[in-house]
């Protein structure tokens, strides 16, 4: 395929910046509220679920909300700690949050990472095959398969698949990021986490898995009936070189904008998989901070969870205008 | 009449949905009959800890760790997953017909407001928010019910106001705001009605992902700890992993059969509302 040259689409993307940057503000706003919604003063519910009823603290903590001012400025002083990432000093975990949560981002980004890649090879494999086989027994096998993994409560998966692989069979680990007492460094340190990922990822790519068959397969059947392939087929062109050279290019762009939204549900994902797994990822993090009721660091959690999301569909609109360059960017 | 024969020939025909219907079926027969099969409240000691299935005649499908029946806690926990699948769905229908409705019937401003938020609410992770609300409100039935709906509506104002926004155009719809109908009748009794098979169908699956995430929120421990659901089942019994799987495997494949059944289900009633659909999922 040629290059199509165009420009850079700054107008876009400066919109697009700035309509984020208002949804954050929103965000914010609409978790002010959250914690004012927690019974008794915000000092108060987060020192007691804290765990931590010393009356220095509790001063302290309203000294920093600012508790004693009208709603209006506390909710300004909110939004500027948000802004500047002052979120806070979890005393459960005796770290910044910000220090504590960013720590944790690359475990989270690399089960992610790998979850989607799985889900997306897998769901172009299958989803292609079915719609060759349309209506066929490979069809018939892929899409109930499919429809049972969809109904499927993904952290089971993860259970299961740690009593038969890890468990009876014994070919990965049950859980954990890496062997720490191996002390591994360079090659062998990369070998053994990917031997880890392997299972989380699995798991966390199963329900997604499902969605992208079903979707791959349905834009292939719409796309296998157009004229252009019958031209394609008329002109002799392998059946496997016509679905994945040809009709896959067409079929693959809904895929795109699916995955796009999917990045948050696949973080809400990861609070599950890290538990099943231990690991050590935000997800994680969060469970931890449920469970200690450390509520500050649970909101800051759910902050930055959406402001990485709103950047992740950034991307995806560029990206998708990158490979479809019919799409306009306004 | 004609409409309910017609709807029957369409089960029989289609198996998937019959297979769909007779799991739900069964599910609901279970939530009703808990208490007539299972007197004792599911959390009591009924039998030894760590039976296997068919071992203790007392608990079909054994006991767990804590010698509780399992086959007590499925049927007890069929009512949890039915009540909040279907409750918080409500919740969230209404919210999200109404804001969709008005979306949709107003555009303009309204519609871009409306839509917006709506969007942001797509924009945080879904089960985090879960989580939060959970948290700060305190866990019970009620605020998991509330929390479900708080992440589930979203999806619904979208589909609703895109129905809304092609319905409005319609030469019927045109002739009731002629007639000087108000638009909240027009809104209500006259769009709405052939707005809803799409939102029937999409509520039917979303009841299962209802199910699924407040099987998660009791899996990690997050959920109310006076019932016993699947999901806490699960949660016990990973514990017991290595020694007794069983325990976590079977509240994991009734879950499994529960979310399939409504999305048979959802399917089934999508073929039979929109039968222009059909030919696209090659049935």
């Amino acid at each position: 395929m040629k290059p199509i040259r165009r420009r850079f689409p700054w107008a876009f993307l400066a919109k697009r910046v700035a309509y984020g940057a208002l949804a954050m503000l929103v965000i914010a706003i609409i978790n002010f509220f959250l914690l004012k919604l927690a019974p008794g003063d915000a000092a108060e519910a987060l020192a007691g679920q804290a765990g931590t009823a010393d009356p220095v603290y509790i001063a302290q903590l309203r000294a920093q909300f600012g508790l004693d001012q009208p709603l209006l400025s506390q909710l300004w002083a909110f939004v500027v700690r948000l802004a500047t990432l002052d979120l806070g000093y979890s005393y459960v975990f005796n770290e910044r949050v910000s220090v504590l949560i960013f720590s944790r981002m690359p475990a989270t980004l690399m089960l992610m990472g790998a979850a989607i890649v799985i889900a997306v090879i897998g769901g172009i494999v299958f989803g292609v095959t079915a719609a060759r086989y349309a209506n066929r027994w490979p069809d018939r096998v892929i899409s109930f398969v499919a429809l049972l993994l969809y109904g499927t409560p993904p952290y089971w998966i993860g259970l299961m698949m740690i009593l038969i692989f890890a468990v009876t069979l014994g070919w990965t680990p049950t859980s954990g990021m890496e062997n720490v007492l191996a002390f591994n460094t360079g090659w062998d340190r990369v070998v053994d986490i990917a031997h880890h990922l392997i299972l989380p990822a699995l798991a966390q790519s199963i329900f997604y898995l499902a969605i992208y068959i079903r979707l791959v397969r349905a834009g292939m059947l719409e796309v296998l009936s157009l004229d252009f392939i019958r031209v394609a087929r008329a002109k002799g062109i392998s059946e496997r070189r016509l679905s994945y050279r040809h009709a896959l290019r067409n079929a693959v762009l809904p895929l795109v904008t699916v995955v796009g939204t999917n990045v948050g549900n696949f973080l809400g994902g990861a609070v599950l998989t890290e538990t099943v797994f231990s690991w050590p990822g935000v997800g994680r993090l969060m469970f931890d901070a449920m469970f200690q009721r450390d509520l500050n660091l649970l909101l800051s959690i759910l902050v930055l969870s959406s402001f990485f999301v709103i950047v992740a569909n950034l991307v995806v609109d560029l990206l998708y205008a990158i490979i479809n360059p019919t799409v306009e960017l306004k | 009449m004609d409409r309910v024969k017609s709807l029957a020939s369409a089960i029989l025909r289609d198996w998937m949905l019959l297979l769909g219907l007779l799991l739900l079926a069964t599910v609901f027969f279970m939530a009703a009959t808990a208490p007539f099969f299972f007197p004792q409240p599911p959390d009591t000691m009924m039998g030894p800890p760590l039976q296997w299935p068919g071992q203790y005649p007392g608990a079909p499908l054994g006991t767990d760790g804590l010698g509780r029946n399992i086959l007590a806690g499925l049927f007890y926990g069929a009512q949890i997953s039915l009540l909040v699948g279907f409750a918080s769905v409500t919740v969230a229908m209404v919210f999200g017909i109404l804001v969709g409705a008005f979306a949709g019937y107003y555009g303009g401003w309204i519609d871009n407001l409306l839509m917006r938020v709506t969007e942001l609410f797509q924009t945080i992770p879904q089960f985090m928010l879960a989580i939060v609300v959970v948290a700060v409100l305190g866990p019970s039935i009620q605020v998991i019910i509330f929390s479900l709906a708080v992440v589930s509506w979203p999806a619904i104002a979208r589909l609703v106001r895109g129905e809304f926004m092609v319905l409005r155009e319609k030469a019927y719809v045109q002739g009731c705001i002629v007639v000087g109908m108000s638009d909240r009748r027009i809104i209500f009794t006259q769009i709405l009605p052939n707005a809803m098979s799409g939102v029937t169908v999409m509520s039917t699956i979303m009841i299962a992902t209802a199910i699924l995430m407040e099987s998660a929120l009791s899996f990690l421990g997050f959920g109310d700890p006076n019932v016993t659901t699947w999901g806490t089942m699960i949660g016990m019994g990973k514990n017991n992993l290595r020694d007794a799987w069983y325990i976590m495997t079977i509240p994991g494949i009734a879950l499994l059969l529960t979310a399939l059944a409504l999305n048979l289900v959802g399917d089934g009633l999508n073929d039979y509302l929109n039968p222009r659909l059909r030919s696209q999922r090659g049935q």
